[in-house]
């Protein structure tokens, strides 16, 4: 059977080695944690091992013809519907994948200190690798039918993860809401699938480009809206308005649960879906009768601007939270919107490189804020820190490294991504410029504001007072994240993923020049974005540097009320579900009193019960009455049978 | 005077007649024994058009119907008359309105 053994084929041991140390935990050794996790540890840091092979294997191949298949299986064949179930690898999936098992590892073992103390580290890290596997289902996928299988399961294990402390109400209902708000997003998936398939008659993605390269026009007038609904599934895993709530919530899990899934990887899935399929979206612009009045607006022109508003809306929010883990939840909101106006501005590029570099300094924060966290015994709310740079060095040091990369400072990966992404505003819509300029001046603002309040100052607390350095193994991992926060920019990552759409292979240059390419390339977006950081950066000095309560609330007034509420979307949806609940079950009160139990149930029963009464008449259980009903019966049938 | 000869129509306007006969009798009369009576009158009216068709269509198939009618007949009557005696032991009656427990 390994006569036709091809090289690619190894990528299957990617997927499953992670399935497999779930497996073993789930079946044989959940009760031993320790035991467990060093399994599922070991699984996932020899994924990323092989997934570096595999990089270094096909990384020329794939940057010179682009695609890479594994050896599909064939799973499902009705009809004209095929379904393979295939690993597809080329520069997208490729980085994805050194992305995803590479902080996915990072996190792993930082989870083996921040766990050590839980009594069910072993369903945790079952759970981890349950999530490793549908991460990397997704990533590999070559289909969007396996796309979309893998997308349930992560949306299961992020169920599984966020809930893990079910003991709590808080992190209970947090697990339904994300859960719940995610199937929304994917209701409109899946029916962009069944779209797709029935218009272009393909799942396969590498069929679906080639057809799509072929007859353009295939698509008849649903282009707009088939790419609008596709979009609604990453609305829902990226968490975009108006699905973007489950998100702060979500941050009930575990912290490094919520490093890994909800600011690294699984989120960033609906932004590597949107980059998978960038080939759907055209400039088409037609939409189904219905939906008349969106003609002239693309499905792209909508992703831009949903995530545009989510960008800007989350960096506000951002800026009244105190507790450190919501803080950075709604920056990753915001960045997500980024990414997502990015893949709008027909930019996957940079929403891909954004995408990347978010997950390491992401990955990162989150761990320091998970640092913080434990060695302030589990206080999370920042005006109850301070100090923390002298009692916690390390995570003080790489908390700032994480920081400056997100709000975009050079050298730090941040900066290229993100100049990117504003380059490519620049370059469609000058509206959304000026908003990712002001989400850019809000990061800035909202990321010092947590730093200069939680590590500088005194001591506001006395578990603040009594912080201390984090375990070994959960420092190592915030240095080794560090590094490629820091250095990412200078790795070509854009030119590499640049492959994926059609871009040039561009000639390696000096480390010198990749620094000053953002400001030949597009001068005003790199200018733009210093100065929204140089301006975020000195307003949080003068309002944060010595502060010691929040003076924002008294400036602000209702609108600091507001954003700290986030803006009552909550409520809102509360009310708008509240009230469509009341409605729906007031109509099927009705339905179920006067049709199904008034026609329906006493209906029968009576119509029978009163036939049944006016039969009994006839039984008075005299023989001869009998004998006459039957001698007439008889007479009857002779009459008629003779005539 | 001319007397037409007796032919089939004539034994079986007899049979219908002693058939309708025996029907009134068990519709009408109230004693059970009479009803029985009755009942017996209606096979033996059947009988006869029996007979009389296999009489006229030289045919000797009626006529061994005819005696396994009267054979089961008198095993009948013999459970039949042993019932109603039973019945009547019981209720101290053989009136059909007085026996209505057969309905509800």
């Amino acid at each position: 059977m390994f006569d036709d053994f091809k090289p690619e084929d190894v990528v299957w041991i990617i997927l499953f080695l992670p399935l497999l140390a779930a497996a073993a935990i789930g079946l044989f050794t959940k009760r031993d944690g320790k035991f467990s996790a060093q399994l599922s540890i070991s699984a996932v840091v020899l994924t990323f091992l092989v997934s570096c092979g595999v990089f270094l294997m096909f990384k020329q191949t794939v940057f010179d013809t682009k695609l890479v298949t594994a050896t599909p299986l064939n799973w499902l064949h009705i009809g004209e519907l095929k379904v393979d179930i295939g690993l597809r690898l080329d520069p997208l999936s490729l980085l994805m994948l050194l992305v995803v098992t590479g902080v996915g590892a990072m996190i792993h073992i930082y989870s083996y200190g921040y766990m050590k103390e839980d009594r069910c580290m072993g369903r945790y890290f079952g759970s981890l690798s349950v999530f490793m596997f549908s991460m990397l289902g997704i990533v590999l996928a070559n289909n969007f039918v396996m796309m979309f299988i893998f997308w349930e399961l992560v949306g299961v294990s992020s169920y599984l993860l966020i809930g893990f402390w079910y003991e709590k109400p808080s992190a209970a209902d947090a697990c339904k809401k994300a859960f719940i708000t995610n199937r929304l997003g994917d209701f409109g998936f899946i029916l962009g699938i069944i779209l797709v398939w029935a218009t272009l008659g393909s799942v396969n993605f590498d069929e679906l480009q080639q057809r799509l390269l072929k007859a353009p026009e295939a698509w008849g007038g649903v282009a707009a809206l088939a790419g609008f609904l596709i979009f609604c599934g990453a609305m829902g895993k990226s968490a975009q308005f108006p699905l973007h709530v489950w998100l702060p919530d979500a941050m009930e899990g575990p912290t490094p649960v919520s490093a890994l899934i909800h600011a690294a990887t699984m989120v960033a899935a609906g932004v590597y879906m949107l980059c998978r399929v960038f080939f759907l979206f055209g400039a088409h612009s037609n939409w189904p009768a219905p939906l008349a009045f969106l003609n002239g607006v693309t499905a792209l022109d909508l992703i831009a601007w949903i995530g545009g508003f989510t960008a800007l809306i989350a960096a506000l929010m951002a800026v009244q939270q105190n507790d450190i883990k919501r803080i950075l939840a709604y920056s990753t909101l915001s960045q997500l919107g980024y990414m997502v106006m990015a893949v709008g501005l027909t930019g996957p590029t940079a929403a891909m490189y954004h995408l990347t570099t978010h997950a390491f300094f992401k990955a990162l924060l989150f761990l320091g804020a998970g640092s913080v966290i434990y060695g302030c015994h589990h206080e999370q709310d920042i005006w109850k820190m301070g100090g923390l740079n002298q009692k916690m060095k390390i995570t003080w040091l790489t908390f700032l490294i994480g920081t400056l990369a997100l709000c975009g400072v050079p050298p730090f990966s941040g900066f290229f991504s993100k100049d990117d992404i504003l380059a490519q505003a620049a370059q469609h819509s000058a509206l959304l410029f000026i908003l990712a300029t002001l989400v850019a001046f809000l990061t800035t603002f909202y990321m010092f504001r947590l730093v200069f309040v939680a590590f500088t100052g005194g001591a506001r607390s006395e578990a603040a007072g009594h912080a201390h350095e984090s375990p070994k193994v959960m420092v190592w991992p915030l240095v080794v994240l560090a590094v490629p926060s820091t250095l990412a920019g200078f790795w070509g990552i854009d030119r590499f993923i640049g492959r994926n759409f059609g871009g040039d292979h561009a000639a390696t240059t000096s480390w010198l020049d990749q620094l000053f390419a953002p400001f030949n390339h597009s001068p005003l977006a790199a200018l733009f974005g210093l100065l929204a950081t140089i301006v975020g950066f000195s307003l949080a000095y003068t309002f944060y540097a010595k502060a010691e309560n929040d003076p924002l609330p008294e400036k602000l007034g209702a609108l600091s009320r507001a954003m700290r509420n986030r803006f009552y979307f909550d409520e809102i949806y509360e009310w708008l579900i509240a009230a469509t609940h009341e409605l729906v079950s007031r109509l099927a009160e009705f339905v179920d009193r006067w049709f199904i139990a008034g026609l329906g149930v006493r209906g029968a029963h009576g119509t029978t019960e009163l036939i049944g009464r006016a039969l009994r008449l006839a039984q008075s259980g005299n023989l001869q009455t009998y004998a006459f009903l039957f001698v007439a019966g008889l007479v009857v049938v002779i009459w008629f049978s003779l005539k | 005077m001319h007397l037409t000869p007796v032919g089939l129509e004539h034994y079986l306007m007899v049979s219908a007649v002693l058939f309708c006969l025996g029907a009134l009798g068990v519709i009408m009369r109230r004693n059970l024994i009479v009803m029985y009576m009755s009942l017996e009158l209606m096979l033996n009216a059947a009988n006869l058009a029996l007979v009389a068709f296999s009489r006229f269509n030289n045919s000797l198939n009626g006529q061994v119907m005819v005696f396994f009618i009267i054979t089961v007949a008198a095993a009948e009557v013999a459970v039949g008359l042993a019932l109603i005696v039973a019945l009547y032991r019981k209720r101290q009656t053989a009136h059909v309105e007085d026996l209505t427990s057969m309905k509800l």
